[in-house]
């Protein structure tokens, strides 16, 4: 519990002359729920990118279990496994939604192209790991509830559920580091509610250690172990909720003055 | 004894009960099991008997047409069964993993004069030099995808158009490949003893290689390669964050799909018995394309059905003055305000025009009427 899984050193990433990540630091413990906080723009998504490789940050090291890898492609990152969801749906929309969710398991299969082209008969080895995946991947569809949406194109499903979809199919590549890039947008109280449940449960039950980006501060604040705040790609609080709750310069900066009486009431 | 009577009412009840439940128990299981989800159903090419019982009827079609049909619709058969493998291989690369090639006449004219070459001067057996020549159009594939990685969209059409171009200029200017005037195909024996010498025995070669290699391809998308083609075409950046490698995913499907131009080009050529350069011209990819937009973009049974009806199209156009009163009247057309090339000046603007009037109407090409005209017909009558 008290190991640390990630670590981010020093990082820097700018665009043009715009610092977008500005000296970040932080580390993860393992099995706890890290969030990061901030304005829109502020850099949060950046950092994500950083660590997941899309970007390579122009100084600064990320590390995984004690390993650097800072600059390694996106799909090696997913291979040491880190998985992520996206702020704006990243799904394969002409797929249906087991479909995704199995390309969440693409690491675990090994079908190659001759097994694959030629499978005929259920014990056709291609068809065994098909077969055995797409049960691995039930489990998650009935822990998200997702059953009424199996067999559908994701394009056409509600936002609700494309963010739900989402979650499963970083949740089928077996992470060990989950990235969630508010994972509670475009959804309903309700919703958030059973959110809250699912990403504890991840946490709980799962093991996986969770990297959150959210704007839902009663989400943040009820989930999360530990709290950094950035502004303009440089961090200015962390610590745990009660502390970043009652930090001035956060308040001041991220939540405003009406938050801030709101809070105290 | 008032409440023996009830009381043994209750006892056969509850023997009664205990037996149905038992038996319920059993059913339950039962249901149980039926209702635990087949998986394999997922991925099953024919999940039910009136499947197989169509399946098994149009093979049954395909061996007679040889016996029944006459040597021109055997040769429009040969013609259609390449065209489809063409356009099965293209919409891998189209279809599936979003990328482009207009470069295809290319890898169909590498699989023609290498498996002729192979046979006329190193005596390779028939099968083992399209297979080799399959393998080298793949390779060439695989370097054309190279640019691809870094290439998207209109650039990378030019770029394999490039490519498609460059390959028939090399072609028609080596020696080797018989220059300009191209060269013979040797006389073609199965197996090294079993002489083909017509259509009819070309037909079932070629047919036969058509199906497995369809069949082969639908496969391939139902499985790891293809869903991994299929998220790189839907999202590339969050394919890469599941663990698709891009650079190897895009390469392959640059050379699986280069493969099957190259086979279908090994049968052109035996199909042809002569092949020169300029018919591997990058009209010829175009069409190709064309195929498989006609057809229906990302769909195996889109591009079979894009394959046949346009080659059924380019044939049967190239005839159109045989039309009973339209033909006359295109005739006269096409001679009083058009160039002296003939009927080729009326049936390229007909073509042109389904193409575009397909595209229009469905994008989703043939597939997509497909798919209406089969929900039509299961709400028929309502």
């Amino acid at each position: 519990m008290n190991e640390d899984l990630f670590r981010v050193e020093n990082l820097f990433i700018s665009f043009g002359g715009l610092r977008a990540v500005d000296n970040v630091n932080f580390t993860v413990k393992k099995e706890t729920i890290f969030s990061i906080i901030g304005p829109n723009g502020a850099g949060k998504t950046t950092i994500f990118n950083c660590i997941n490789g899309l970007y390579n940050p122009d100084s600064g090291r990320v590390l995984f279990k004690g390993e650097d890898i800072t600059g390694i492609k996106p799909h090696k990152v997913a291979m040491k496994g880190i998985a992520r969801t996206f702020q704006n749906i990243e799904l394969f929309s002409r797929m249906t939604t087991m479909e995704n969710l199995m390309l969440g398991r693409h690491l675990h299969m090994k079908t190659g192209i001759l097994s694959g082209a030629t499978f005929f008969r259920r014990k056709s080895r291609a068809a065994l790991e098909e077969i055995k995946h797409r049960e691995r991947v039930e489990h998650i569809i009935d822990l998200l509830d997702l059953q009424y949406a199996r067999n559908q194109f994701v394009g056409s499903l509600p936002y609700g559920t494309q963010k739900l979809i989402e979650l499963g199919r970083a949740l089928a590549l077996e992470p060990e580091l989950l990235l969630l890039d508010e994972p509670s947008a475009g959804m309903n109280t309700e919703e958030k509610q059973d959110l809250i449940f699912w990403i504890k449960d991840i946490q709980d039950e799962l093991g996986v250690t969770i990297l959150l980006i959210e704007h839902d501060m009663r989400m943040v604040m009820d989930i999360s172990d530990r709290i950094l705040a950035i502004n303009f790609g440089k961090p200015i609080g962390e610590g745990a909720p009660e502390e970043i709750q009652n930090n001035p310069e956060v308040l001041q900066a991220y939540l405003g003055e009406d938050e801030l009486t709101n809070a105290a009431s | 004894m008032k409440s023996a009577g009830p009381a043994s009412v209750k006892a056969a009840m509850v023997l009664l009960f205990n037996e149905r439940s038992a038996y319920r128990g059993e059913k339950n299981q039962d249901q149980e099991m039926d209702i635990k989800r087949d998986y394999y159903e997922d991925i099953q090419l024919l999940d039910s008997k009136v499947l197989w019982f169509w399946f098994l009827m149009l093979i049954a079609a395909l061996i007679t047409f040889p016996f029944v049909a006459s040597n021109y619709y055997i040769y429009m058969a040969n013609y259609m069964a390449i065209n489809v493998l063409v356009t099965v291989g293209l919409n891998i690369l189209v279809g599936y993993t979003g990328q482009i090639s207009l470069g295809h006449a290319g890898f169909f004219a590498i699989g023609a004069f290498f498996t002729v070459l192979l046979m006329g001067k190193l005596s390779f057996p028939f099968l083992v030099a399209l297979v080799i020549s399959g393998i080298l159009a793949a390779l060439f594939g695989f370097i054309l995808g190279l640019p691809a990685l870094r290439l998207e969209g209109p650039y990378l059409a030019i770029a394999t158009l490039g490519f498609g171009m460059a390959i028939t200029q090399v072609i028609g200017r080596w020696e080797l490949f018989g220059g300009r005037m191209g060269i013979q195909a040797p006389p073609l024996k199965l197996f090294g003893f079993y002489p083909i010498t017509t259509d009819r025995g070309l037909y079932f070669i070629i047919v036969t290689i058509t199906l497995l290699l369809t069949w082969a391809a639908r496969n391939l998308m139902k499985t790891k390669i293809g869903r991994a083609f299929i998220a790189i075409r839907d999202s590339d950046i969050a394919a890469q964050t599941m663990g698709v490698n891009l650079t190897y995913y895009k390469t392959l499907a640059f050379a699986i799909s280069a493969f099957y131009a190259g086979i279908a080009g090994g049968l052109m050529a035996f199909m042809l018995g002569f092949i020169n350069p300029s018919s591997f011209n990058f009209i010829l990819s175009i069409y190709f394309l064309a195929f498989v937009i006609v057809g229906g973009v990302g769909t195996i049974f889109g591009s079979i059905m894009g394959g046949m009806v346009m080659t059924w199209l380019i044939l049967m156009l190239d005839k159109v003055q045989d039309l009973t009163y339209i033909g006359d009247i295109l005739m006269t057309i096409s001679e009083r305000w058009m160039s002296v090339t003939g009927i080729h000046n009326v049936s390229s603007i007909i073509l042109g025009l389904i193409i575009v009037l397909i595209v229009v109407f469905e994008p989703l090409g043939l597939y997509g009427f497909w798919i209406r005209t089969k929900i039509y017909w299961k709400a028929w009558p309502f």
